[in-house]
């Protein structure tokens, strides 16, 4: 293949700004990450909270659940970061729109935080009613018989367990948020894969800058399975391993 | 508040159907090129040769680590190069986003459809392999006419659950710049200045599709569990 | 002090229960038999209320269990249940399993839930598996400690449901020695069992169930000497023939 190599581009000053397109690798690979932490944290709250509320025998809390749930997982993240950056301000009051599109500081990672947590608690309330349905199968009678009330019943016995049961999915879930994040390129969030593409158009070296990236998500990739997997082994059972 | 003009979605509904049209024919043809793609994969990742067994852990790996828009633009630049090595042209040769698209899709779905079906393989029970091999078929015999089989009914569900996940993917065509049913709505709805109709139309289609979709899904694991 | 009336219950359009009226006096121990299918497994899960009736009322020591505004948490607490596949809570040690309803429950501090817990497990032969976790005990030793674990609320009355069925046949004897004993010792038991050897020995009465109906109800000498009905000779000579 006729390519000249040249991964010293990195150190090539950037244009219009006195940094390098080192910099704005950093700078990339900072918003992906911010994007996806807060994202997949706020998911982990709500999806554990709707899936928990799902698997209640309280009737309108579980038909609200299911709807948020269905909605949200099945309209695709692209179209969700639209609609929280385009449609969201003009459908709330005029003053609240405006503050969104004037005032707000950096409006592209807020809209896409929004979009990511909707789109990736959704994904997490169906692995939350799946572990804990699992669980319930026998468990669920044995904590009422013990005369434990439904909180404690969820907070005691229910939960502790689908914690471990959902925790393999949960990382390839969090890899997924992580990998989701570049969608918010499309409402102008230089996060990495946007900040590659850039380095790609201004300096012609787009073999370098793909390469850079994608290292740099394989590396995330295999920290976050790291430190999930050590969070998952100091939550195995003692002795359950057979 | 926003006065929303139902007309709108009228007049764009030519241009739009147009776009689901392309979506869908994405779709299907990402969903056979990536079964049957995802089918060797998962064989050759339990296959006893090395090589094979190496090559297909890297590509699998390697495709479901990085971000899909990330796949596409390496796609989109890689190609042309590819293309130009086999063929010895002077200059790289240039296929267009629509070709990307195709090639991309089935390329990367593939790698997601390899790891489910080798899911599927494996949670068929050595038993029926054995029992393959006592009435004498061989690996392959009992592997095409055995195990495939019933894995590929298992794993029917979470098949058809990759391929809404994927139907909601082809969405991201959209930085290709190509008119796909977002994309259609997208150049509609910035020409006009009704973004606000067209992308909440565009997210009832697609939640109207996907949840019908689904909900066939979990019926597909429910008779699933009772067959099995 | 447990009483049953007309007891019926449907799932769907399938009836399970039909009409069945029962009582346990306190120092009782009434066996539960017949067919599987036949509605004894729903029957004493309804005792405690983790199954409901459509018909019908339930009472314990003359508090209704059925019916709206009842505490069934504060009632399930005074009656033990023990179940077929044991149902200890995987994440918890032995000695917490015992503990978790005793402090959440009845509001003991941990110092005295553990004293109680650690002296039925020493009843039950356990006592140096106190730290062990469910899953690395056999079988046997697991439906022991749920007995512990029932017994350990000080409850009015003990609820088995085919205690012994899903063991291996060499552990089903050290489980039913301890019912024997807890018979013995004037606990009102409700069982219900294939174990014929076991309700011949310590049952007062024998309760025939046979397609959701109460066939026979009566002394336990009655049942094995001269049996009333033709369904419950056919189940008796079934499950005596080897």
């Amino acid at each position: 293949m006729d390519y000249n190599w040249n991964w010293s581009v990195f150190w090539e000053s950037a244009p219009g700004e006195s940094s390098s397109y080192l910099h704005w690798l950093i700078n990339g690979t900072s918003w992906t990450l911010a994007t996806t932490v807060v994202a997949f944290v706020l998911a982990f709250l709500i999806g554990g909270l709707v899936g928990t509320l799902r698997t209640t025998t309280l009737r309108p809390v579980v038909w609200l659940c299911n709807l948020y749930t269905e909605v949200f997982r099945n309209i695709p993240l692209l179209v969700q970061m639209f609609i929280c950056f385009f449609v969201l301000p003009e459908l709330v009051p005029v003053s609240v729109g405006d503050y969104l599109k004037q005032d707000l500081p950096y409006p592209s990672f807020f809209s896409a935080v929004v979009a990511l947590t909707l789109f990736t608690s959704a994904k997490l309330s169906e692995l939350f009613k799946a572990g804990i349905e699992s669980v319930a199968v026998g468990q669920r009678g044995a904590a009422l018989a013990l005369g434990l009330r439904p909180t404690q019943m969820y907070l005691q016995v229910l939960l502790p367990q689908a914690i471990r049961v959902v925790f393999p999915p949960l990382t390839s879930e969090a890899l997924n948020t992580l990998k989701n994040s570049s969608v918010a390129l499309t409402i102008g969030l230089m996060e990495l894969t946007a900040q590659a593409r850039n380095i790609s158009e201004y300096s012609f070296n787009t073999f370098e800058a793909f390469t850079a990236a994608t290292v740099i998500y394989v590396v995330i990739s295999l920290l976050v399975t790291f430190v999930m997997g050590h969070i998952e082994r100091s939550l195995t059972i003692r002795g359950a391993t057979r | 508040m926003f006065d929303l003009d139902p007309s709108v979605i009228v007049r764009a509904m030519p241009a739009l159907w147009n776009g689901l049209k392309f979506t869908l024919l994405l779709t299907f043809v990402a969903m056979s090129v990536g079964i049957v793609a995802g089918t060797l994969l998962a064989i050759m990742r339990l296959s006893h040769n090395r090589v094979m067994r190496g090559f297909a852990l890297g590509y699998v790996t390697v495709m479901r680590s990085i971000p899909l828009v990330l796949v596409i633009f390496w796609f989109y630049f890689l190609m042309p190069l590819l293309l130009q090595m086999a063929f010895g042209t002077e200059r790289p040769v240039q296929i267009g986003p629509v070709v990307t698209a195709f090639v991309t899709f089935c390329m990367f779905e593939a790698a997601y459809y390899s790891e489910i079906i080798r899911g599927g393989i494996q949670s068929i029970s050595g038993g029926q392999k054995q029992a393959a091999a006592a009435l004498g078929l061989r690996p392959t015999q009992s592997m095409i006419y055995v195990i495939l089989p019933q894995a590929l009914r298992r794993m029917a569900p979470l098949l058809l659950t990759q391929t809404i996940i994927l139907f909601q993917d082809t969405s991201l065509v959209y930085v290709l710049s190509i008119a796909d049913f977002t994309g259609a709505a997208s150049k509609f709805a910035q020409r006009d200045g009704r973004l606000v109709e067209l992308y909440l139309f565009v997210a009832l289609v697609y939640l109207v599709i996907c949840y019908l979709l689904s909900s066939l899904s979990k019926r597909l694991k429910t008779n699933v569990g009772k067959t099995a | 002090m447990i009483q049953m009336n007309n007891l019926s219950k449907w799932y769907g359009n399938f009836q399970v229960l039909k009409n069945c009226t029962t009582a346990l006096s306190r120092g009782e121990v009434v066996v539960v038999c017949g067919p599987s299918g036949s509605g004894k497994s729903t029957l004493i899960k309804c005792v405690n209320g983790l199954e409901p009736v459509q018909e019908g009322e339930i009472f314990i020591e003359n508090q209704p269990v059925t019916g709206k505004g009842v505490d069934l948490p504060k009632l399930r607490a005074r009656v033990g249940m023990v179940f077929q596949h044991f149902e200890l809570f995987p994440h918890l040690t032995i000695i917490d399993n015992l503990n978790l309803a005793q402090i959440k429950v009845l509001g003991r501090d941990r110092h005295a839930a553990t004293k109680k817990g650690m002296a039925l497990l020493e009843r039950v032969g356990l006592k140096s598996h106190a730290h062990k976790y469910p899953i690395q005990l056999s079988g046997g030793q697991q439906q022991r400690v749920a007995i512990a674990r029932a017994l350990a609320m000080d409850p009015i009355a003990m609820l088995f449901d085919e205690p012994t069925s899903a063991l291996d046949p060499e552990m089903v004897n050290e489980v039913l020695d301890v019912m024997v004993e807890l018979a013995g010792e004037g606990m009102t038991m409700m069982c219900v069992t294939h174990e014929m050897g076991f309700a011949r020995k310590v049952a007062d009465r024998i309760v025939f169930m046979d397609g959701g109906e109460i066939i026979e109800d009566v002394k336990s000498e009655e049942f094995f000497s001269a049996p009333r009905s033709d369904r419950a000779r056919s189940f008796l000579s079934k499950i005596l023939q080897h």
